[in-house]
């Protein structure tokens, strides 16, 4: 896997949605459901997003695609600046850029059979196709293990584990180069969600595929990606590979997050050290000042309430924004002193 | 006789597509200050199981049988009148999903004290600082104030400690939470798993945990017993079931899932095809279309039903291999792969 080739960066993205009262719409606040982040996504790899409800990860995947618009920052996509991009020169980009929705249900039109479905965006960007739609519709299911007979079915025939991958055959249907995947197994049932996490993987060698997948199991989330990004309250906490993130993570909350993660195994529970947090993630409408997770750390002092932690680089790959980070090379930082 | 006895449960609801089998002969036992978790997929009749044993299927369309013994009473022959007296009081659930299992109208506290009054004669006042206490007690922030709030104006992992806090207001001696922890973030499951487990310590009440997340059986649960299609496949402590697994589709769903206590692998191990369709059970042993090891029962996977038979200290298979076979398999083949995970 070559991680040289920059694909996606994104820069200093920002989503606010303002909150507004009253019959002129005056708007009172906003809900910073993303709040300056800065990633790359490199070609051939796996970028993992965690994080739990409300961080903002669904929303950046949005934003990456341009299925929202941003407040601020900017998104690059093989160089091309997209962000303002009208949606007509975005229509061509498309085909290179494709979601696989969480939900199999609702994101299938109950009315379309899986051949209009996924043959849909052959259609709609006019791709010729050697031997007709149909042979490339056929084709496709084919490869993530569905009947190419059952082309004129619809969804309701299918059980969710199928009906994902109808959404996964639609969104490889025009080869695309990039795929953002918003919790792709999360309404599978654990036998299943094995099935689709290794057809993704398997589609990822044969087509070489770049996956962004958002998720909020941190456990499928290892197993998939190369990389890993752990969101809270609209900002990136830390990123790193995935062997450094799990083995030696940096930020407390990424620590809290791994250690409240329920092992299978029985003799576990009574050996293991559990960070408890406490209380709720805070709404975004009004997130805490400076660090926002100061709130729910057991390592705060001043410095975290008054100065935001910037996103650095501790270790060769492994950012983090924090102000007393955990497994920290010993060179890599002072402490810094609370004033 | 355990605190909770079922035996032979079978809840089948005729439909006009033919009769589903939900739950198809299920027996268990759960004694006072232990935990037993049931596993399962969707459609494994966990959610059933529960609902029959609180009496909640009485009196609709379906057809329960067998016996359910609670502290020496039998409660499928009981009236619905003398359930819904046990009900809140005896025997209390936890629901998944506690936003629509909360009454969006009434206060959260209105709520508490509605149940505590039924079962208790006492004043508004009185059952209001039980609330309060209760509230209190589930680690509600200032429950005197929130007492008065409405299901809404709660986060959702303090939605479920005040769901917690009703279904224990009345010192329930059983009480069933139905995947208690699914709708909640990682953080806040470990609060709230860990706040039943210290309340059932503190109550010594029996706790049944129906889930579909492994993860979190392992960490409550003494007993086991895993589902599948209707019927129980296997049963068993703890480490029976995450230790010495005999039956395939418990040995498929421990290879299935990411972990994140082992190294991570190239590939997950799934279970072939879907979970069946209650409608339309597989005959003979349920699991065979999906099972590995079909072929190594002389066609009886697909005629006969296995018998749930114990293979050693109250640890029940239902597979038609023999015990040797199984450990075997178990030691050779599925053991090797699952630790270099």
């Amino acid at each position: 896997m070559s991680e040289t080739e920059l694909l996606l960066s994104v820069r200093n993205m920002e989503k606010h949605f303002p909150v507004t009262k009253g019959l002129l719409k005056r708007q009172v606040g906003a809900v910073k459901a993303v709040d300056g982040i800065s990633f790359d996504v490199f070609k051939g790899e796996t970028l993992g997003l965690v994080g739990e409800s409300g961080c903002g990860k669904s929303t950046t995947g949005r934003l990456v695609t341009r299925l929202l618009e941003p407040t601020a920052g900017k998104v690059v996509f093989e160089g091309q600046d997209i962000t303002h991009m009208s949606q007509g020169r975005l229509r061509p980009l498309r085909r290179d850029m494709q979601m696989i929705f969480q939900d199999p249900y609702s994101s299938l039109n109950p009315r379309h059979t899986v051949g209009a479905i996924v043959g849909a965006p052959f259609r709609i960007q006019g791709v010729k196709t050697e031997h007709g739609v149909k042979k490339a519709v056929q084709d496709i299911l084919e490869l993530v293990g569905l009947n190419p007979e059952h082309y004129n079915r619809y969804p309701h025939e299918f059980s969710g584990g199928q009906r994902q991958r109808i959404g996964i055959a639609r969104t490889l249907a025009l080869k695309p180069k990039l795929i953002i995947a918003d919790e792709p197994v999360s309404a599978l049932d654990v036998s299943i969600q094995a099935q689709v996490v290794n057809l993704l993987e398997d589609l990822q060698n044969e087509l070489d595929l770049t996956y962004v997948v958002i998720a909020h199991d941190l456990s499928v989330v290892r197993h998939i990606s190369d990389r890993v990004a752990v969101m809270y309250l609209g900002k990136i906490v830390e990123v790193a590979d995935r062997k450094r993130l799990y083995n030696s993570p940096m930020h407390p909350y990424t620590n809290a997050l791994l250690s409240a993660v329920p092992v299978p195994d029985p003799k576990v529970r009574k050996e293991r050290e559990r960070i408890r947090l406490a209380g709720d993630v805070p709404s975004p409408l009004n997130p805490p000042p400076a660090c926002r997770f100061h709130t729910r750390c057991w390592k705060a002092q001043e410095i975290c309430r008054t100065v935001e932690p910037p996103l650095e680089e501790l270790a060769s790959g492994h950012q983090v924004a924090c102000h007393f980070p955990e497994n920290a090379p010993e060179v890599a930082k002072e402490t810094p002193e609370a004033t | 006789m355990s605190f909770l006895d079922v035996k032979d449960l079978k809840i089948h609801f005729p439909t006009d597509d033919g009769l589903v089998k939900s739950v198809d002969g299920l027996s268990f036992g759960v004694e006072r200050g232990k935990t037993l978790g049931i596993v399962g997929e969707s459609g494994s009749g966990k959610s059933v199981t529960s609902l029959g044993v609180l009496g909640l299927h009485k009196g609709g369309r379906a057809k329960l049988s067998g016996e359910i013994w609670l502290d020496g009473e039998e409660l499928i022959s009981a009236s619905a009148e003398h359930v819904r007296g046990l009900r809140g009081k005896k025997m209390a659930m936890i629901f998944q999903d506690p936003l629509s299992s909360m009454h969006p109208f009434y206060t959260v506290g209105h709520q508490i004290i509605e149940a505590y009054r039924i079962h208790h004669k006492v004043t508004k006042q009185v059952a209001r600082k039980h609330a309060i206490d209760m509230l209190g007690r589930v680690g509600i922030p200032e429950p005197a104030r929130r007492v008065d709030s409405y299901p809404h104006e709660f986060s959702g992992g303090m939605r479920q400690r005040a769901m917690i806090a009703m279904a224990l207001s009345c010192d329930p001696e059983l009480l069933i939470a139905d995947e208690p922890t699914t709708a909640l973030d990682v953080t806040v499951q470990a609060q709230i798993l860990d706040l039943m487990v210290d309340l059932q310590r503190e109550f010594n009440s029996a706790l049944i945990i129906i889930t579909h997340d492994l993860g979190v059986v392992a960490q409550v649960s003494d007993d086991i017993l895993v589902m599948y299609g209707g019927k129980c496949v296997e049963y068993g402590s703890a480490d029976d079931i995450f230790y010495r697994p005999e039956h395939p589709y418990t040995w498929g769903l421990l290879g299935s899932m990411p972990r994140l206590d082992r190294e991570p692998t190239e590939r997950l191990l799934p279970i072939k095809g879907s979970p069946p369709s209650l409608i339309n059970v597989p005959p003979g042993c349920a699991f065979h279309p999906r099972c590995p090891y079909a072929e190594r029962t002389d066609g009886k996977a697909d005629t006969e039903v296995p018998d749930l038979a114990e293979t050693e200290g109250g640890h029940l298979v239902r597979c038609h291999m023999s015990r040797t076979e199984r450990r075997t398999l178990w030691e050779t083949e599925i053991k090797p792969v699952l630790e270099t995970q």
